[in-house]
C-alpha cells in the first residue's frame, strides 16, 4: 500500500517565556493510504503539534515530514500539500470564514483557483457527503456545534483531499454533536477512501480505528490495533487516559481470577463472553 | 435553606414570530446540602433554568424561592441573591481579566463590599479548595497557566463569594480525562467540606452516576424525570427517546438481563458490577 | 438583547430590486447621493420623494419598517433643523431673546432635515435589499480596477466578510461574559460615568482576548485551506449585469440629468 504520510525522526521545540519546550521528541510514524489512525494523549502531550506538522502549518526543527512524497519543507509544494492533507480544527466557530454555508464551503476551492462551475458542483457534492444539503443557504452562526463541524468538514472535502487531519473536532461538542461528527468521519474513510488521522481524548472514538497511537510528553508511548492498546488498562491509567467501562470491568474481573479475554471493548463482547460462562 | 421553584415558565421573544418557550411550568425543590445533577439535551432548557437561579434571567411567570425569598419579586436586591447562588458558566476561564490570579479571584468578594484581610482570607480559602497553591500562583498572570489551572482559578473566583448554592454548567467541558477527574474530585471534596448545595450540569452520565444524590432530567423545557441515579437510570427507554444515555456499566447489566443473566439492574459503578458478576459466577460454579 | 438590532439589516423579499446586481445598486445609490446634493428646491425634492417611494414599493419592504430606521436618527435630524432655523440670517418672523427664527432659516432647516432623511432612507434601501455578502462582492468588483493605484480591493472585501461573520459570534460572547461577571457581583448598570467605564474592564478584557484568540485560530484555519490572498483566486458566484441592470441605471441616469437641469435653470 502507498504511504500517505511519513514522519521521519521529527523533533520540534520552541521557547516559551525563555523556557525551552520540546513539543515533539524524535517521532517516527507512517500512515498508509486509506488508513484510519487515532492519536490520543492528554493536553500538552504533543498531539496537536504533531497534527500541525502534517500539513505544513508547522515545520520540524529536526527531521522530515512528507505528504504523498512531498516534503513539507519544500516551499513550492506547500499549497499542494495543504490540498492533499486537509485539516479540521477544534473550535467550529473559528474556522468558518463566510456568512453563508455554501460560500464557506466554496472558500477552499476558490483559493485553489478552481473554475466557478466546478466549485458549484463540489459544494453540492460536499454538502451531500456531510448530509447538510438543506442548510446550503443558512447562516453558520445559527447552526448547532455538530452541524458547524460538519460544515467545516464539507469545506475541507470540497478541496478533494486524500487525507484529513482532525484536531480534536469533538472536544467542544455535546454527545449528539459528537456522534454526528464521528459518523461523518467514519463515512469519509469507508465510502470516500479518505485517509483519516483523528486526534481526540475520547477513548470510545478510537474503538473502530485501524490503529491507535498514544502520545505522552512529545513521544509515542503506545501503538497498535485498538484491542492491543486498550488491553493495557494499567498503562493507560498511568498516562491519565480513560478506558471504556467494560474494558476496565473485564480487567478487574480477570484479576479476580475470572476467565475472560483481555481485549473486551464493547458491551456486546462482554455479554457474549459472560454468556459462555453460564 | 433550599431552592424552591414553583410553576416557572420562561418565554424568549414573547409575542413575536421568534417566540420560544424555554421553560414550561416547572416545579421542584432542592434541599439544603443536596448534590443534584441536571441533565438534558442541548436546548432542553438547562441553561435557561440555571440562569434563573441567581436572577440573571427573570421568569415570564412563576416563583423562585431561594432560602424562602422569592427572587422573582421586584423588591429583591439582586446583589444579595448573587451572593447566595454562585454560578460557574461553561468555559469559565474565558471570563478571567485581571493581571494576577489573586486580583481575579478577589473581584467577586470586592464586589460584595469586603476589604483588606477578609478578601485575602477568602482568596486563600478558595484557592485551597480547588488545590491551587496560594503563594506560588497568587501573583502569576492567569493567562500563563495551563487550561485546567485557568479553569480552577475561575471556579475559585466564584467560590470566593462563599455561595450557599453552587451551580456548575459543564465544568469539565473540553478538558482531558485527567483534568476532568481533578475538577470532579475537587467538586466532590468541596461538597463534603463546605456542605453547600451543588447543582451540576453535565453530559457525562458516568460522572453524574458517580457524584450526585439526585438527578433532574430536562426535556423541551419540562422536567421529564427526577429521582436518585438508580431510579433515573432504570428508565433507559425514556432517556434514549430524549437523546440521552445511561452509564455503559448500567447498560451492560440491562443487556445481560436480556440474555437471561438476571443480575441487579440498578448498578452505577464498575465496583458494583464487579461484585454482582463475581457473586453470580461463584453461585454458578457451586450449583 | 444586543442580538435584536435589525436596523439596516438585509430584509429578503425577492423583489425586482433584490434581484439586481449589487454593483448596479451601489452605483445607483452613489448617483442618488450625488443627486441629493444637487437638489436645489422643493419641486426637485418632490421628484426624489416619488423615486424613493417608488423604490420602496417595488422592494416590497414595509414602509413602517423603513421608517423605524429613522428613529435612532431623529435627534440628529431635529438638531439639524433647529440649528438651521436659528442660525440663518434673514427676515425675522419670531424673536426669543437673543435668538430669532428667520424665514430663510425655516426654509433652510426643512431643506436640510429632508436631505438627511432622504439620505438615510435611500442608503438603507441598499443594505435592506442586498445581502452583506453580495454587497461585499459588489464593492470588491467595483474597486478591482483601482488595484494598480494601491487600493487593496480583495483585502478590504475579506475584512468585511470576516467582520460580518464574527459580529453575531462576538455579540453572543459579550452577552455570556457579561452574565458571568454579573454572577460575580459586577454591576454594569449603575453609578456615574467613570464608575460605569471602569465596570467595563471585566467585560472588555476577556472580549479582546477572545477576539485575538479567534483571529489567531481563524488565520490558521484559512491557511490550512490554502488561502494566500486574492491572487489566482476564483469566485464561485460570478456577478453578471443583465438587461434590467442597464435599464435601472439608465432610469436613474435620466433622473439625475433632470435634477441637474432643474438646478441650472431655476
Amino acid at each position: 500500500m502507498l504511504k500517505m504520510i511519513e514522519v521521519d525522526k521529527v523533533t520540534y521545540d520552541y521557547s516559551n517565556n525563555e523556557q525551552e519546550v520540546i513539543a515533539l521528541n524524535d517521532i517516527t510514524l507512517e500512515v498508509k493510504q486509506g488508513e484510519f489512525v487515532v492519536i490520543i494523549g492528554h493536553n500538552g502531550s504533543g498531539k496537536s503539534t504533531l497534527a500541525k506538522h502534517l500539513n505544513a502549518l508547522l515545520l520540524p526543527t529536526e527531521g522530515d515530514v512528507s505528504v504523498k512524497g512531498l516534503n513539507t519543507k519544500d516551499e513550492d509544494k506547500i499549497w499542494e500539500i495543504r490540498q492533499i492533507a486537509g485539516m479540521v480544527f477544534q473550535n467550529p466557530d473559528n474556522q468558518i470564514v463566510a456568512t453563508i454555508v455554501e460560500e464557506d464551503i466554496a472558500f477552499g476551492p476558490e483559493n485553489l483557483g478552481i473554475k466557478p462551475s466546478e466549485i458549484i458542483e463540489r459544494v453540492s457534492d460536499s454538502l451531500k457527503t456531510v448530509d447538510m444539503e438543506e442548510f446550503r443557504h443558512k447562516a453558520p452562526h445559527l447552526l448547532s456545534g455538530g452541524q458547524k463541524q460538519r460544515i467545516a468538514i464539507a469545506g475541507v472535502i470540497a478541496m478533494r483531499p486524500n487525507c484529513i487531519i482532525f484536531d480534536e473536532p469533538t472536544a467542544m461538542l455535546d454527545p449528539s454533536g459528537r456522534k454526528e461528527v464521528i459518523k461523518t468521519i467514519k463515512k469519509l474513510n469507508k465510502e470516500e477512501q479518505i485517509t483519516i488521522i483523528h486526534i481526540t481524548h475520547f477513548m470510545e472514538e478510537a474503538v473502530d480505528a485501524d490503529r491507535v497511537i498514544v502520545m505522552e510528553a512529545g513521544d509515542i508511548v503506545l501503538e497498535g490495533a485498538p484491542r492491543e492498546v486498550f488491553s493495557q488498562v494499567e498503562r493507560l491509567k498511568e498516562l491519565g487516559l480513560d478506558v471504556p467501562q467494560v474494558t476496565e470491568l473485564a480487567h478487574q474481573l480477570i484479576q479476580e481470577g475470572i476467565d475472560l479475554p483481555h481485549d473486551i471493548l464493547t458491551v456486546d463482547e462482554m455479554v457474549m463472553n459472560l454468556c459462555q460462562l453460564k | 435553606m433550599s431552592i424552591k421553584i414553583e410553576n416557572l415558565t420562561h418565554v424568549y421573544n414573547p409575542n413575536s414570530p421568534f417566540q420560544t418557550i424555554a421553560l414550561d411550568d416547572i416545579s421542584f425543590e432542592i434541599k439544603d446540602g443536596e448534590f443534584v445533577g441536571l441533565i438534558g439535551h442541548t436546548g432542553s432548557g438547562k441553561s435557561t433554568l440555571i440562569q434563573h437561579l441567581n436572577g440573571l434571567l427573570k421568569p415570564t411567570s412563576g416563583k423562585i424561592f431561594i432560602n424562602d425569598v422569592n427572587i422573582a419579586a421586584k423588591e429583591v436586591k439582586l446583589g444579595d441573591i448573587r451572593k447566595n447562588v454562585g454560578l460557574v458558566f461553561q468555559y469559565p476561564e474565558h471570563q478571567l481579566f485581571e493581571e494576577t490570579v489573586y486580583k481575579d479571584i478577589a473581584f467577586g468578594p470586592a464586589n460584595l463590599g469586603l476589604s483588606g484581610e477578609d478578601i485575602v482570607t477568602r482568596v486563600r480559602e478558595s484557592m485551597d479548595l480547588v488545590k491551587l497553591p496560594f503563594e506560588l500562583l497568587k501573583d502569576r498572570s492567569p493567562f500563563e497557566l495551563s487550561g485546567g489551572q485557568r479553569r480552577r482559578v475561575a471556579i475559585a473566583g466564584v467560590l470566593a463569594m462563599k455561595p450557599d448554592f453552587l451551580v456548575l454548567d459543564e465544568p469539565t467541558a473540553g478538558l482531558d480525562p485527567k483534568g476532568r477527574d481533578e475538577i470532579l474530585e475537587q467538586i466532590k471534596n468541596l461538597h463534603q467540606q463546605v456542605k453547600n448545595t451543588v447543582i451540576l450540569v453535565s453530559h457525562s452520565m458516568e460522572d453524574i452516576a458517580k457524584l450526585v444524590d439526585r438527578i433532574i432530567v430536562m426535556h423541551r423545557g419540562k422536567v421529564s424525570l427526577m429521582g436518585s441515579p438508580r431510579e433515573v437510570f432504570k428508565e433507559v427507554e425514556v432517556l434514549e427517546s430524549i437523546g440521552l444515555g445511561i452509564p455503559q456499566i448500567t447498560y451492560l447489566m440491562k443487556k445481560l438481563k436480556e440474555n437471561n443473566i438476571n443480575l441487579k439492574q440498578d448498578i452505577l459503578t464498575i465496583e458494583e458490577a464487579k461484585e454482582e458478576i463475581i457473586k453470580w459466577i461463584r453461585g454458578n460454579s457451586n450449583a | 438583547m444586543l442580538k435584536d438590532i435589525t436596523i439596516g439589516q438585509y430584509y429578503p423579499t425577492g423583489s425586482f430590486i433584490h434581484e439586481l446586481d449589487p454593483r448596479t445598486k451601489i452605483l445607483i445609490t452613489f448617483a442618488y447621493i450625488v443627486g441629493l446634493f444637487i437638489v436645489s428646491n422643493f419641486a426637485a425634492y418632490g421628484l426624489v420623494a416619488i423615486f424613493v417611494l417608488g423604490c420602496i414599493l417595488v422592494s416590497k419592504i414595509p414602509l413602517k419598517y423603513m421608517l423605524k430606521g429613522l428613529k435612532p436618527l431623529r435627534v440628529i435630524i431635529i438638531i439639524t433643523f433647529v440649528i438651521n432655523i436659528f442660525m440663518t440670517a434673514g427676515t425675522i418672523i419670531y424673536s426669543l431673546g437673543p435668538l430669532s427664527i428667520t424665514m430663510e432659516g425655516l426654509y433652510q432647516g426643512t431643506f436640510m432635515a429632508l436631505r438627511l432623511m432622504f439620505l438615510v432612507v435611500g442608503t438603507s434601501l441598499l443594505t435592506l435589499t442586498t445581502s452583506p455578502i453580495a454587497l461585499t462582492d459588489g464593492i470588491e468588483n467595483l474597486l478591482n480596477p483601482l488595484k494598480p493605484i494601491g487600493i487593496p480591493a480583495h483585502e478590504l472585501a475579506m475584512m468585511m466578510t470576516i467582520a460580518l461573520r464574527f459580529i453575531p459570534t462576538l455579540l453572543e460572547e459579550t452577552d455570556k461574559i457579561m452574565k458571568a461577571q454579573m454572577a460575580r457581583g459586577a454591576d454594569f448598570e449603575s453609578g456615574n460615568i467613570i464608575n460605569r467605564a471602569k465596570s467595563l474592564v471585566p467585560l472588555l478584557v476577556p472580549l479582546f482576548i477572545s477576539a485575538f484568540r479567534r483571529a489567531d485560530e481563524l488565520a490558521m484555519a484559512m491557511e490550512a485551506r490554502c488561502y494566500r490572498g486574492g491572487d489566482n483566486r476564483t469566485r464561485m458566484k460570478q456577478l453578471k449585469m443583465e438587461k434590467k441592470d442597464f435599464t435601472s441605471m439608465l432610469t436613474v441616469g435620466v433622473l439625475l440629468a433632470i435634477l441637474i437641469y432643474i438646478r441650472i435653470s431655476f
